[in-house]
């Protein structure tokens, strides 16, 4: 897929990293305000989305990008597996929130929900990217 | 039993991920590993058939106030029943996969979606929460609908997008349901849910949010007049992604979920009893017709499980202990004979590349244990004794005289003459007669797809011995007295 | 109740959408409304009257607040959507390479 023209590569140059920030800052404080894990991915995936749509598919090297975000996605879900049996395997419940509670409104409390986001997030994204290479390469004269 | 539970969901859900990094190490790691996971949980759920009735609390969270705010997870004698049936068929198709699915591309990612699948149906059956039913259903459909399209041909592409679009349109129906349920009732799960539902009485929200969720379960479940997927869906996939369709996704995510709502939540009324007698009967005299004038092996086979699904509909609505014993009965018998015939459908494929039946003729000679389990499936589910499918029909067909309807009765008999009349004409025109020249170089199914075959035969001619007095009260009657005393599920599951 | 109804409208269309419709990206533009519309009547669902979000804020105490649960069910429900639709997407897209058409009539191989 071909890129845009200068004036949106040299805007997307500052854009992509800020976006990308929100969506970490979005996932982190997922147990404070709203957002958490989904929606903080979703911004992340969109920061890379851009940074590709803005720069043509030879420059973004989506064949490599293409398996390094499979890679995180699969890291993502498996880490969130770990999370749910590390209660299981210690003779307590299965998800059992097992990190302490620590006090209200700071940055790291509420158990092991900031551990969860940020799997979830890492998830989201790289699903998110993998999807868009995936279908953007589809081209509709014949596959690439 | 209560801590090993949530292993159901845990051990395919966490292997299913990790299977592509398998492939890539070693050729072999995907098949055994696997194997050996679907093994385990056939082992599980054998070891669950005595134990008494368990709530497990996911996370630990204890009832606030006497409201219930965490997810439950409820093994009793009708999940019991449905876990059997669908770990120990999930083993011996994955069995069967291992040779089979040799012709594909990627078969570390086919066991990556079949565990997926099997995570699925799995927490369908063991959840107690609503909502948990939903995202676990989705789970399993996702699923199944790269399952159906895994072949990429033309055919399989155009069965897996009509297959989709209606899976999707019940799935929406069961949102909306769920949504009028959560707004009359202030909780997701079933057992609170029955209980603030009887004590409201009957309402237009009930009665609206009730019949969304038969609509959307029917279509899950393959019940006329939402059964247009089926016949298109089921022959395009690979021949043992069609048996566990076939045989246990539509039981697990379509009736068994039907039957849990209906009875346990909003408990039977008479006119549910009613539309599912009639939606049953539909199914099923409409479903053998449509089925004998096929030539094609596995649609015949597919529009078959739509008139099968009828009896157990019919059953099930009759209402009486005798009906739902007769309905819950053939259900496990059905997913042994229909998941047999669609494997003994892809050994005969593996081997002629051809499913049309008119090309056939004389099997019997070149695949002795192909032809010999395809004999047992096709009397089992024509219904003759002693094989299994005989005792099931049967005791339905009793039930209908017992309440009073003789003309479900007569239907149901009707519907087993025909269905005997399809059978022969399969038997007759794919495996006896006079072998065609064509098939002189055929070989037998390789050796681990016949192992699974032959497991499967043992089973439907075994099954009848379910029905033995001693044998009956562990594991059948059971999982009826759940059914029958429909509102008490709230008491006991509350009470633990 | 006037929004419950209207969202259960937007559900109607949707179905309206995927049965009618021939091409087959109308069909998934159909169910895709058909799914917000289930999320929309999930949120609604939610409302109390006078609540404000359901998020606790130092030192404000309020009194009502709208129910977070439905919320929660439509996050989880709207990454399902997405899942699906980007499946379906994909099949359709593989199917316009195997026909060389968009349309549901033509896409006929199937029969009986």
């Amino acid at each position: 897929m071909r890129g845009m023209t200068t004036i949106v590569k040299t805007v997307t140059r500052g854009m992509a990293g800020i976006i990308f920030l929100y969506g970490v800052y979005v996932v982190l404080h997922g147990h404070l305000t709203p957002g958490g894990g989904f929606g903080g991915g979703v911004a992340i995936g969109a920061a890379f989305v851009l940074h590709i749509l803005a720069n043509g598919s030879r420059e973004a090297e989506t064949d490599a990008r293409k398996s390094r975000s499979a890679l995180v996605e699969s890291f993502g879900t498996f880490g969130f597996w770990v999370l749910a049996i590390v209660g299981l395997i210690s003779g307590t419940v299965y998800f059992y929130n097992f990190v302490s509670k620590g006090t209200l409104f700071r940055l790291l409390s509420a158990g092991f929900l900031p551990l969860a986001n940020i799997v979830i997030g890492a998830e989201v994204a790289g699903a998110i990217v993998v999807v868009f290479i995936t279908l953007a390469s589809l081209e509709i004269g014949g596959e690439k | 039993m209560k801590e090993l539970l949530p292993l159901f969901v845990a051990i395919p859900l966490g292997l299913a991920f990790l299977m592509p990094v398998f492939g890539r190490i070693s050729r072999f790691l995907p098949d055994v590993l696997g194997n050996v996971a679907t093994l385990a949980l056939a082992v599980l759920s054998c070891m669950a058939i005595n134990s008494p009735t368990i709530v497990y609390k996911v996370g630990g969270w204890e009832p606030v106030k006497g409201a219930v705010i965490g997810i439950y997870m409820v093994l009793d004698g009708l999940t019991v029943v449905m876990l059997l049936i669908v770990n120990i068929v999930g083993f011996l198709v994955c069995l069967y996969s291992v040779e089979y699915m040799r012709r594909y591309t990627d078969k570390a990612r086919f066991y990556t979606l079949f565990l997926l699948m099997m995570t699925g149906m799995n927490g369908v059956i063991i959840t107690g929460d609503l909502f948990n039913v939903f995202v676990f259903l989705e789970i399993s459909a996702i699923a199944s609908y790269a399952l159906v399209a895994f072949g990429t041909e033309s055919e399989e592409l155009e069965a897996a997008f009509k297959y989709q679009v209606m899976g999707s349109v019940a799935s929406g129906f069961i949102l909306v349901a769920l949504s009028v349920f959560y707004w009359l009732t202030g909780t997701l799960n079933m057992a609170d849910g029955g209980k603030a539902l009887v004590e409201q009485g009957q309402s237009v929200g009930a009665l609206f949010a009730c019949g969304l969720f038969l609509m959307g379960f029917a279509l899950k479940g393959a019940i006329m007049p939402f059964h247009a997927w089926l016949p298109d869906a089921h022959p395009s996939a690979p021949a043992p992604i069609s048996a566990m369709l076939s045989g246990v996704f539509i039981k697990a995510t379509g009736i068994y979920v039907l039957c849990r709502v209906l009875f346990n939540v909003f408990g039977l009324s008479l006119t549910t009893s009613h539309v599912l007698m009639t939606l049953g009967a539909l199914s099923m005299i409409a479903g053998v017709f449509l089925a004998i004038g096929q030539w094609d092996m596995k649609r015949l086979f597919a529009y078959h499980s739509i008139s099968q699904m009828g009896y157990v509909v019919m059953g099930v609505g009759i209402g009486t202990p005798l009906g739902i014993l007769g309905g819950l009965f053939h259900l496990m018998n059905h997913s042994t004979f229909k998941s047999l015939l669609f494997l003994n459908s892809g050994a005969v494929d593996y081997s002629t590349d051809n499913r049309d039946l008119q090309k056939m003729g004389g099997l019997n000679q070149r695949m002795p244990v192909t032809g010999a389990t395809s004999l047992v499936a096709s009397m089992s589910i024509a219904g003759i004794p002693p094989f299994n499918g005989f005792w099931s029909k049967l005791i339905i067909i009793l039930a209908a005289v017992e309440a009073g309807h003789y003309s479900l009765a007569g239907l149901a008999v009707l519907g087993s003459i025909m269905t005997l009349a399809s059978f022969l004409k399969v038997q007759k025109y794919a495996f006896f007669g006079r072998l065609s020249p064509v098939w002189e170089k055929v070989k037998e199914a390789p050796a681990l797809m016949c192992v699974s075959m032959v497991l499967l035969a043992v089973l439907c001619v075994g099954m009848g011995l379910l029905l033995l007095p001693g044998v009956k009260e562990g594991l059948l009657d059971k999982a009826v007295a759940v059914l029958t005393d429909g509102r008490k599920y709230a008491n006991v599951v509350l009470g633990k | 109740m006037i929004p419950l109804l209207l969202a259960f409208f937007l559900f109607l269309i949707g179905l309206y959408g995927t049965a009618v419709k021939r091409n087959l990206i109308k069909i998934a533009i159909g169910l895709s409304i058909m799914e917000y519309a289930t999320f929309l009547i999930l949120a609604l669902i939610g409302y109390r009257e006078g609540g404000k979000p359901p998020i606790m804020v130092k030192g404000i105490q309020e009194k009502t607040l709208v129910d977070p649960l439905p919320q929660a069910l439509v996050l989880t429900a709207i990454v399902i959507g997405l899942a699906t639709t980007a499946l379906l997407l994909s099949i359709a897209v593989r199917i316009y390479h195997k026909y060389g058409t968009f349309d549901v009539n033509e896409i006929r191989k199937l029969k009986g």
